[in-house]
């Protein structure tokens, strides 16, 4: 994008603009996406609960709701208890905010469209997410309040325990893929849905619901927010927290969870790539020009939102579901369940694709797998009525398609 | 308006960051604010590691130091801690002695850092732009912690061809050493069973 902007302003200024479209972009996403979650949340916990949820607020379904409360929020009086750690109380909602964005540094919504292709992707994610934990940590610290410092620990206890299974986990697709670079990752799970690492083979289809269960635990979600049991510790960490202080927390939190269940996307569930290759039936593509491959990436983008989406709301499913557990049953789920789990499933993810190779991704062209299905399709449409859009379809060949390389957005 | 190298740019903002609060976690009294300092000092060299184009040092940074320490650390403040907020004072000897240590350090790491030629004159808007053309990966770094420098394998000298076992001797003494501390903190951190007090219990 700076090399776009080169053309018309000066260099420097070319990167300061491509800077901040990708900043402004990317903090939406995570601003939208808390505004919509959190009216989603109402929705989900009503429907749940047998109840209608938020109704009035904006006409329909009530989905002007967040706003109201934002404004709600904003209006609040921003009170701080007397015997708080000044700076730390200010700093530590900022902190995890901080921390969630960064993950949405390195990842990338579509082929290619990634603010800052890094090429240890997943690995910058895992390490930038939990660096979330400060900011409650402090938060609970600074407020001088017993609760929110009994939710703090936890909080401390609790994710530096689930981070040790979360990382196996996650190591197992990248092992498959031979790869930490998400795009690549993505790339390689082109296709029909059968080409998803999640399908891969058995182990991995249940490493992902360890994945899923440890990714609740790491963004503090019911039943493993202990930290702010509301039934027992007030509200836990933010016990002294009002107004927008107290949002940035929940934007936060909101953040990190679309963030984790984009990450499952990418890694378990072929990222931008549909159940359908649809984009490449409508020839969407970049070698049918640069406007098709727009839009192709920009179906793609919509289609990993979906399945992060679907991530989220599982995760409130789950959170309207069950009942929270207790602290001792938390480090027994991590540390007697979860991590002995992740570790076999490692171990047999390794003996797998060692003795049944099968389907070996990384020898696969990109993309490559699904192409003798597609063509089909495409010659079975060719002799139909219809040769305008399925004759676009049928252009793209095999080669054109393997060698057609991610266009890496500059960071 | 006198072009901006926004590559300079974040090598001082960042070198700024990461110097002023290693400087307040010095001055600092309070424990957990100095924990909230070195967070942040550390979290700057990071940046810095990502700027020179080494992702992958520069997410370790962020999840072993950032990330694994600080989080043990300041959870063992919370632990121990007697009052709401605890401050430590250091005495004067203390000062000097930690001012004597440090400056033989910096003494000793300045020099060595000038003193390599390759180092010098390198910010030129050639080599970066040559820098961001073949990015660096975390690759030949890891082949060499497991034993083999790929990077040599080019080397024309027969000579320096040799030894190329790469850093796998260092590597394995120092997790060897990771492992002895480890091992040595259970032990003092086990839970001592006294005898009298079971006594008086009873």
């Amino acid at each position: 994008m700076a090399a776009y902007f080169d053309q018309f302003v000066p260099s420097w200024l070319a990167y300061l603009a491509a800077a901040l479209v990708h900043a402004f972009l990317l903090l939406n996403v995570v601003a939208v996406g808390a505004l919509v979650f959190i009216w989603a949340e109402r929705k989900v916990s009503g429907r749940i609960q047998d109840r209608l949820g938020p109704t009035r607020v904006g006409g329909k379904f009530g989905w002007l709701q967040s706003l109201a409360d934002g404004i709600k929020l904003i209006s609040k009086e921003d009170t701080m208890p007397a015997g708080a750690d000044r700076l730390l109380f200010r700093a530590a909602p900022y902190i995890s905010l901080c921390a969630s964005l960064c993950a949405y540094l390195a990842l990338p919504f579509s082929d290619g469209w990634v603010a800052l292709p890094v090429d240890v992707g997943v690995f910058f994610i895992l390490a930038v997410m939990g660096l979330e934990v400060f900011g409650v940590i402090l938060g609970g610290y600074a407020s001088a309040s017993k609760w929110s410092l009994f939710g703090a620990m936890r909080e401390a206890a609790q994710v530096v325990s689930y981070e040790v299974p979360m990382g196996l986990c996650v190591v197992v697709p990248v092992l498959i893929a031979g790869q930490l670079d998400l795009v690549k990752i993505g790339q390689m799970q082109g296709g029909l849905f059968t080409n998803w690492l999640i399908l891969h083979d058995p182990l991995i289809f249940c490493t992902f619901w360890v994945y899923f269960t440890c990714a609740t635990a790491s963004v503090n979600r019911a039943p493993f927010d202990l930290a702010e049991a509301e039934s027992e510790l007030v509200a836990g960490f933010h016990t002294e927290y009002s107004g927008l202080r107290w949002s940035i927390f929940f934007m936060a939190e909101y953040g990190s969870m679309f963030a984790v269940s984009g990450l499952a996307a990418i890694l378990f569930f072929g990222g931008w790539n549909g159940p359908l290759p649809v984009t490449h039936w409508l020839g969407l593509t970049a070698e049918n020009g640069a406007l098709a491959g727009y839009l192709g990436n920009f179906l793609g983008m919509l289609n990993f939102i979906g399945k992060a989406t679907l991530g989220v709301v599982f995760m409130m499913w789950v959170r309207w579901t069950l009942p929270r557990l207790r602290i001792d049953q938390v480090m027994k789920t991590c540390l007697k369940y979860c991590t002995p789990l992740a570790a076999v499933f490692f171990l047999g993810a390794v003996a797998w694709t060692y003795y049944l190779p099968g389907v070996d991704v990384r020898s696969r062209p990109l993309g490559m797998h699904y192409q003798r299905w597609w063509e089909e399709a495409a010659e079975g449409a060719a002799e139909s009525e219809r040769p305008g859009t399925m004759a676009a379809a049928a252009k793209p060949s095999l080669a054109s398609f393997v060698r057609s390389q991610p266009q890496v957005v500059e960071p | 308006m006198e072009p901006i190298n926004w590559h300079t740019f974040f090598f001082l903002l960042f070198s700024l960051l990461a110097v002023v609060f290693a400087v307040a976690v010095v001055v600092a009294s309070n424990v957990v604010r100095m924990a909230f300092y070195l967070i942040m000092s550390l979290g700057a060299a990071a940046g810095l590691f990502f700027l020179a184009g080494a992702d992958f040092v520069g997410a370790m940074q962020l999840m072993i130091y950032v990330g694994g320490t600080l989080v043990l650390l300041i959870f063992g403040v919370m632990l121990t801690a007697q009052g709401p907020f605890i401050s430590m004072k250091t005495r004067g000897g203390d000062w000097i002695l930690a001012a004597l240590l440090a400056g033989i350090l910096l003494a000793l790491l300045i020099p060595a850092a000038f003193s390599v030629p390759a180092w010098r004159n390198r910010a030129t808007p050639e080599y970066l732009a040559g820098v961001r053309e073949r990015p660096a990966t975390s690759a030949p770094l890891a082949m060499g912690l497991v034993g083999a420098r790929v990077d040599r394998l080019a080397e024309a000298d027969a000579n320096r061809r040799e030894g190329m076992a790469g850093y796998l001797l260092p590597f394995e003494i120092v997790s060897v050493h990771l492992l002895v501390v480890l091992v040595g903190a259970a032990y003092l951190a086990r839970t001592k069973r006294r005898a009298t007090a079971e006594r008086r219990l009873l």
